[in-house]
C-alpha cells in the first residue's frame, strides 16, 4: 500500500485517488490444480446446489409438512414425542440410571459430557497426527457416541406407529368444528361407553379415532359399538337397546351437523 | 454502462479491494469434486449454508401469515397450509429444511472430525462450529412449538419439565423460557417466537460470520 507523502485523496475523504486494478489473482503457480473460487468453481458449484434444490423440493412436494389438531392442554391421553433429532436424548431418560433419582445423569451429566467433549475436542485430541488411525482414542469415542445416538434414536422411533399417530391426530378444519350437545340423552350414553377413548368432544385420542366426519350409517355405528372394529375390542357398549338407539342417533346427528 | 456505474462508485468508495478480497480465494485440487470425486465430502458445509439460506427465506415468508398468539397460531398455520397459494411448499421447505440442515450439519461435523481438520491452528473455528450446532438445535426446539398443534404443545411441555429439573436454576430457567412457572400458554408461545425469530438467528448470523472469516483467514485444511 502506498504510504506517506504524495498521496492523493478523493475530495476531502480518506479514499485514495489512485485507481487499483481489478484483476483476479493468478493461481497458476499454486501447487496442484488449484482454481479460483470466483468465477470458475462457483459455476460448477451452483450446479450441485441446483441438483440438491430439486431433490429437496421433490421431498417437500411428496411429503407435505404435517400439522396435527390444535393444541388442547386438557387432552390427557396425548403421548408427546419430540422432533427426531431430540429422540436420543428423550430415550436416554427412560433408562434407570438416567431417570428418577438419577435424573441429573440423564439431563445434565451424560449430555454435558458428550456435548462438552465435542466442544473442546481439539484440546482433548491434541496430537499432531490427523489421520484417523493416528488418534484411535478420539475416533473410537466418536464412533461409540455415534453408535449410541443411532441406537437410542432407533429404540425410541421403532416403537412408534407413525401412521396411526398421524391418523389419530388429524386436524379438524376450523369451519367444521361442531357444537356437541351435552344435554342430548345420547351424550350420556356416549359418556359411559365411549368417552374414555374417543374423547369428550368425539375428537378421538391416542387409542381411538375421531367420530366426527365418519361415513357410517346408524346400523353400522351400532354394530361397531357392540362388536368392535380394528383395534377396538367388542363389548365396549353395554346397555339397553334403547340406549344404543340414543347413542347412534346422537353420533349420526353430530355427523349430519358437521357435513352441513 | 455497468462499467461506468462501477467506476463511479469505485472512484468514491474504493470498492475494488473489498470485491477482490471476496472474490479471490483458491479452491485447492483436493477439495474440488471435479478432480477427485471423493472430495464431495467437502460439500456438506456449503450445503448446510445453502439450507440455512432456504430457512431464512422461507421463514421470512412464513411470518407474513403466521400469528404468534394461542388463539390464532394454529389457525394461521392451517390457513397457510390449505388456502394460501404455494404456502404448503414454503412451509414444507421450512419444515423439512429444519431436518435436512441437522443432517448436513452432522455430516459436515463428522467430515471435519474424522479428517482431524480441527487440529492446530483451527481449534477456535471448530468451537464456533459446535456453537452453531447448538444454536441450530435451539432453533429446532423453539420452532417446534410455533404451529401450536398437539405435537408442539406436549413436546414443549416435556422439554420445559426437563429444564425444570436442572438443579438450583431449574425453575428460573423454566420461567425464563415459558414466561410462567406453571402455565405453558400465551407467554410461552410469544417467547418461543421471539427466541426463534430474533434471538437465535441473531446469534447464528454472528457465529456464521466468524466461522467464514476464520475459514478465509486460515484457508481450507490440507489433504490428509
Amino acid at each position: 500500500m502506498h504510504k506517506g507523502k504524495g498521496m492523493k485523496f478523493v475530495g476531502d475523504s480518506r479514499i485514495s485517488a489512485e485507481r487499483k486494478p481489478n484483476v483476479p489473482k493468478d493461481y497458476s503457480e499454486y501447487p496442484g490444480r488449484t482454481e479460483a473460487f470466483w468465477p470458475n468453481f462457483l459455476l460448477k458449484e451452483w450446479l450441485v446446489g441446483a441438483v440438491f434444490l430439486v431433490g429437496f423440493l421433490c421431498l417437500t412436494l411428496a411429503h407435505p409438512s404435517p400439522l396435527e389438531g390444535m393444541a388442547d392442554p386438557t387432552n390427557s391421553s396425548y403421548i408427546p414425542l419430540p422432533d427426531w433429532y431430540f429422540l436420543f436424548l428423550y430415550e436416554l431418560l427412560k433408562y434407570e440410571f438416567a431417570s428418577g433419582d438419577f435424573i441429573i445423569m440423564g439431563i445434565l451429566v451424560l449430555p454435558g459430557i458428550a456435548f462438552g467433549a465435542l466442544l473442546i475436542a481439539p484440546f482433548l485430541d491434541n496430537g499432531p497426527g490427523r489421520r484417523p488411525h493416528q488418534r484411535p482414542v478420539a475416533v473410537g469415542m466418536m464412533l461409540l457416541a455415534l453408535a449410541s445416538v443411532i441406537w437410542l434414536t432407533y429404540e425410541s422411533a421403532s416403537h412408534v406407529d407413525w401412521e396411526s399417530r398421524a391418523e389419530a391426530n388429524k386436524p379438524i378444519p376450523p369451519g367444521e368444528q361442531v357444537e356437541i350437545d351435552t344435554e342430548d340423552p345420547g351424550y350420556a350414553v356416549y359418556e359411559n361407553s365411549c368417552m374414555s377413548c374417543h374423547g369428550d368432544d368425539l375428537q378421538g385420542g391416542a387409542a381411538a379415532p375421531s367420530l366426527i366426519g365418519i361415513d357410517k350409517s346408524a346400523e353400522e355405528i351400532a354394530q361397531i359399538a357392540q362388536e368392535g372394529i380394528g383395534s377396538m375390542p367388542p363389548g365396549q357398549f353395554s346397555g339397553s337397546d334403547e340406549e344404543l338407539q340414543q347413542l347412534t342417533d346422537f353420533i349420526v346427528s353430530v355427523n349430519e351437523e358437521q357435513s352441513e | 454502462m455497468l462499467q461506468k456505474i462501477y467506476d463511479w462508485i469505485d472512484d468514491r468508495i474504493d470498492i475494488t479491494p473489498i470485491w477482490r478480497d471476496i472474490a479471490d480465494h483458491e479452491v485447492p485440487e483436493h477439495v474440488n469434486p471435479a478432480h477427485h470425486f471423493s472430495a464431495f465430502v467437502y460439500c456438506f458445509g456449503g450445503l448446510t449454508f445453502f439450507v440455512v439460506v432456504i430457512q431464512i427465506l422461507s421463514g421470512m415468508f412464513l411470518t407474513m401469515y403466521y400469528v404468534p398468539d394461542i388463539e390464532n397460531a394454529w389457525k394461521s398455520v392451517y390457513y397457510l397450509q390449505t388456502e394460501v397459494a404455494h404456502a404448503q411448499i414454503v412451509r414444507g421447505m421450512h419444515h423439512w429444511g429444519a431436518s435436512v440442515v441437522i443432517v448436513m450439519l452432522l455430516l459436515h461435523t463428522l467430515r471435519v472430525f474424522f479428517q482431524g481438520a480441527y487440529k492446530k491452528p483451527r481449534e477456535l473455528n471448530w468451537m464456533v462450529g459446535v456453537l452453531i450446532f447448538f444454536i441450530m438445535l435451539g432453533l429446532g426446539f423453539t420452532g417446534y412449538l410455533l404451529p401450536w398443534d398437539n405435537k408442539a404443545y406436549f413436546a414443549t411441555q416435556v422439554g420445559l419439565e426437563i429444564a425444570e429439573q436442572v438443579p438450583f436454576i431449574g425453575e428460573q430457567l423454566k420461567t425464563l423460557l415459558a414466561g410462567d412457572a406453571n402455565i405453558v400458554g400465551a407467554q410461552t408461545l410469544t417467547r418461543f417466537f421471539a427466541i426463534h425469530v430474533f434471538f437465535l438467528p441473531g446469534a447464528l448470523f454472528a457465529l456464521l460470520a466468524v466461522h467464514f472469516i476464520l475459514i478465509r483467514r486460515q484457508g481450507i485444511s490440507g489433504p490428509l
